[in-house]
């Protein structure tokens, strides 16, 4: 159902990183077109 | 605890924490300087939503902040803690205090060194002699502090009144610009009051300070220089410490954590006998989430710039340190999740001493004020870490999976630190700890920071420092 779609993950300092949730992502055969950790405090 | 370690403890002889309510400087901050130049109606409505000095003194967080309320009896107060004021409040605590901005003003020019500010004549008399120490004032009648303004300065408002005007250095240097300027000097005087005030409480002569090490997160320098830094230097020299040496330690949030262990190397070290760690507040942080707090109907919160002074020195007996031979830091190779920070930052520093994370009576994490937080989306950050912590002790079999509430309200505790970056970052809790530790309601803490290193785009990294404080002679 998700494979080709396009997302774009933000991940937060205090809680998951950009990184992991995009790398979750391509796992489930997303395309992650941009990824950032930030910190939002 | 393993007996065979010696430990390498270093004195923790005091701690100062400052707020300078800045309500008018609110609208410099960079989020609303920016939403404000998009949407100029926000201004209006960011004005209406500022509190007075008095709501600022008796909002709980501050008090704490102060240490007139503890961080436990915080957490028995009824929330919305901005409606639900302290009665009797006072600006003045144990081991801090909260300044007007009408006093920030008079602070900056006295601090001035460049001709940047420019204060309006008849509201400056008006403040009389207490308001005149420091170098001599520049002083405009208000059609002069207005053509300044109309210049490009940056005008002070005292409420609807154009009290003052703030300068760029450089006409086309964007990092001698008035607002990057107005941010390091507000960090300079904010931390100066702040290691003043430490040392007047210690009754220590500024004089008998060897080192000052700044963790401001100011970018202090022109063009060619940006970022140089030593604001220790400016701020040491401001705070009378004629015979100290200084430097900067920047590490983002967890920027004071390291900078209290490089203070205490240097005395261990014999270099130097006592170090005072000092951060000034982060102006550019004012009303990052005004809009939120305008959504809901609040007032705008986060009004206020944050400071805090530490003085270390040789260990004494009966008296609260930390511990050296503690100190964890987040390496490179390190992964950043927050199971991953939890191991590095809390677990590897007590296996070195054969404890576990029960043997920790209070952790200090990242103590931000949720009733800032939670309305824009941003979460309960000390709850978030404070569960990470348990979660960490249950996979180890510390506790039972039904025992982390118990963990979390025992070794925790409930935010209350502005959203200023290195402030809330776990040194805010240092001043609690003393007394706590001090009065025997505790035999130690773990102080664990982190800092968001990918922020500045050279690295996507994340980064933390921690160590532990107990009393000398455990």
């Amino acid at each position: 159902m998700l494979s080709g779609k396009k997302v774009i993950a933000i991940g937060e300092r205090d809680g998951v990183p950009g990184a992991v949730i995009a790398e979750c992502l391509e796992g489930a055969g997303l395309e992650v077109v941009f990824q950032a950790t930030e910190c939002f405090v | 605890m393993n007996g065979s370690i010696r430990p390498t403890r270093i004195g923790i002889e005091g701690v100062f924490y400052s707020l300078a309510h800045a309500p008018d400087l609110v609208r410099f901050g960079s989020k609303p300087a920016r939403e404000i130049a998009a949407h100029p109606e926000l201004g209006a409505a960011l004005k209406s939503k500022l509190r007075s000095f008095s709501a600022a003194v008796a909002y709980a967080p501050h008090q704490v902040y102060i240490g007139n309320i503890t961080p436990k009896e915080l957490s028995g107060l009824p929330m919305p803690w901005y409606e639900k004021l302290i009665e009797g409040a006072t600006a003045q605590g144990p081991f801090g205090d909260l300044v007007d901005q009408e006093w920030l003003y008079s602070m900056l020019r006295a601090a001035d060194q460049f001709e940047l500010v420019t204060l309006e004549e008849a509201w400056f008399n008006d403040r009389g002699p207490a308001r005149r120490d420091g170098r001599k004032a520049r002083l405009q009648p208000l059609d002069g502090i207005q053509a300044l303004c109309d210049k490009g300065a940056l005008p002070l408002f005292s409420g609807a009144r154009l009290t003052g005007a703030f300068a760029a250095a450089h006409a086309e240097d964007a990092n001698l610009s008035a607002d990057v300027l107005l941010e390091n000097l507000a960090a300079k005087v904010t931390a100066a009051h702040a290691l003043r005030s430490v040392l007047a409480g210690l009754r220590t002569d500024p004089s008998d300070i060897d080192y000052v090490i700044s963790c401001s997160e100011e970018a202090v320098g022109d063009r060619y220089n940006r970022g140089g830094g030593n604001l220790a230097k400016a701020i040491a020299e401001e705070a009378g410490c004629e015979n100290a040496g200084g430097s900067d330690t920047k590490a983002f949030c967890a920027g004071p954590l390291y900078a209290m262990v490089h203070g205490a190397s240097l005395i261990q070290s014999g270099v130097c006998r006592k170090v005072a760690v000092v951060a000034g507040g982060s102006l550019a942080k004012l009303g990052m989430k005004f809009e939120s707090h305008l959504k809901n109907g609040m007032p705008v919160l986060e009004d206020v710039l944050g400071s805090f002074a530490v003085l270390l020195g040789p260990p004494k007996d009966g008296e609260p340190c930390m511990r050296l031979d503690s100190a964890a830091f987040h390496p490179v190779r390190a992964g950043a999740s927050p199971q991953a920070m939890a191991e590095l930052l809390a677990e590897t520093p007590l296996a070195r001493f054969d404890m576990k994370l029960t043997d920790v009576d209070r952790y200090g994490v990242e103590l931000h004020n949720p009733e800032i937080t939670v309305p824009s989306g941003s979460g309960d950050v000390p709850l978030t870490n404070y569960r990470t912590l348990a979660a960490l002790a249950v996979m180890r079999g510390q506790i039972q999976k039904n025992q982390m509430a118990d963990f979390v309200k025992s070794r925790g505790m409930v935010g209350y630190a502005p959203t200023q970056g290195h402030i809330p970052s776990a040194i805010v809790y240092l001043g609690h700890a003393l007394n706590a530790l001090r009065g025997g309601e505790i035999k130690n803490a773990l102080l664990i920071a982190k800092g968001s290193l990918f922020l500045g785009r050279m690295t996507q990294l994340s980064d933390g420092c921690s160590f532990l404080v107990e009393m000398n002679g455990n």
